[in-house]
């Protein structure tokens, strides 16, 4: 019986231990960027020198999530030439409960953008006229050349994607 | 002659070809279907003969997009079924992808949340193409004619997914309005994001 209680305290220690240390981690990640769409825009026309991979996706869209990924290795291989950025079309009510656990969880180093703004049909034809607005899409460009994919990557794709704008600066 | 016979067969087949993989547009001609509905019946537009037309939404049960407007078509459903003008629900993704929207899943969800439209499942995955439907919610709307089923509008229900009361514009219901007082639809194509249909 003594055990029991023990066993019981323990696990309730450890359950309050463990949601401390959640609430830590999302705690100390930089505060989320949240834009309508006029404040999304510049990053799809950013002037620098490097090549921009600007990646549209949610975390409750499966095919999203399982490229994400790539992306983030395509980011740390190529941190010289490649900026990667991630624009999420989580729900705002779940900002909190989904997306910033899932930036932890998965260690994102890209940077990453939330962008609430319903009026979809005014924003999704500046994005590109061809989206009709299925997930995921992803946008790749530079100063010479840009590219907008209605499609899915793996890391390989991505990496022979990404090359011919490297070789077109 | 033996290649100038092929390169035109090539041209025609991608000719042909072309406007299927890129699903139908305003003004094309809807062809009709057979699919299972959530009561074991097989639903085809031919079946509502005195449909003046038709709202087709490929939707289903697991994506937050289509989730979110459950009631709103349910809504259009209750409003302009009567007026001729029914919802035909069509849940598109492949279901070992998406068990969720299996067709008992699909059969659980309609008694849930009272659906009173056909909810059908295209088992082959053969109709989405054709419409060129990409996502759910995507809307279809068809106006009856003497040449079958004209489309006559594509895109989203309404601009703002979040909160119907907040919504400005109701692109389905004015495409309807716009339809049953034979003026010309004010907005014909619209964007909405949604969730990519599983194949």
């Amino acid at each position: 019986m003594k055990s029991f209680f023990i066993l019981i305290v323990y696990c309730f220690l450890s359950c309050v231990s463990k949601e401390k240390t959640k609430v830590k981690l999302t705690a100390s990640l930089p505060p989320l960027e949240i834009h309508d769409f006029s404040g999304i825009e510049p990053y799809l026309n950013l002037k620098g020198s490097k090549t921009y991979i600007v990646n549209f996706w949610a975390t409750w869209c499966a095919p999203c999530v399982k490229e994400i990924p790539y992306f983030e290795a395509i980011q740390a291989n190529y941190s010289e030439d490649v900026e990667v950025i991630l624009i999420s079309l989580d729900f705002p009510r779940q900002y909190e409960s989904k997306l910033k656990p899932f930036i932890v969880k998965h260690q994102l180093k890209s940077k990453v953008i939330a962008l609430d703004d319903p009026d979809m049909n005014s924003w999704i034809p500046k994005v590109d006229v061809d989206w009709d607005g299925a997930i995921p899409v992803t946008l790749i460009y530079n100063s010479s050349k840009r590219t907008f994919y209605k499609r899915t990557f793996a890391y390989n794709e991505l990496d022979f994607e990404l090359k011919t704008f490297l070789t077109t600066k | 002659m033996n290649i100038i016979y092929s390169i035109l067969i090539f041209v025609t087949t991608l000719l042909t070809n072309y406007p299927l993989e890129n699903g139908y547009d305003i003004g094309d001609i809807a062809t009709d279907f057979s699919l299972e509905n959530i009561d074991g019946k097989f639903v085809s537009l031919s079946d509502f003969k005195d449909a003046k037309g038709f709202i087709i939404v490929f939707t289903c049960n697991t994506c937050p997009y289509a989730i979110l407007y459950e009631d709103r078509i349910e809504a259009l459903n209750k409003k302009y079924a009567f007026q001729g003008y029914p919802v035909v629900a069509i849940m598109p993704n492949n279901v070992e992808t998406k068990p969720g929207d299996s067709m008992k899943s699909m059969q659980q969800r309609a008694i849930d949340k009272g659906f009173t439209f056909p909810y059908l499942i295209d088992a082959d995955q053969k109709i989405y193409p054709q419409y060129g439907a990409t996502k759910t919610p995507h809307v279809y709307i068809l106006e009856s004619t003497t040449r079958g089923p004209v489309v006559r509008y594509i895109g989203g229900i309404d601009d703002n997914y979040k909160d119907a009361t907040l919504v400005k514009t109701n692109f389905v219901e004015d495409a309807i309005e716009s339809l049953k007082n034979g003026g010309a639809i004010k907005f014909t194509k619209t964007k909405a994001i949604g969730c990519s249909i599983k194949q």
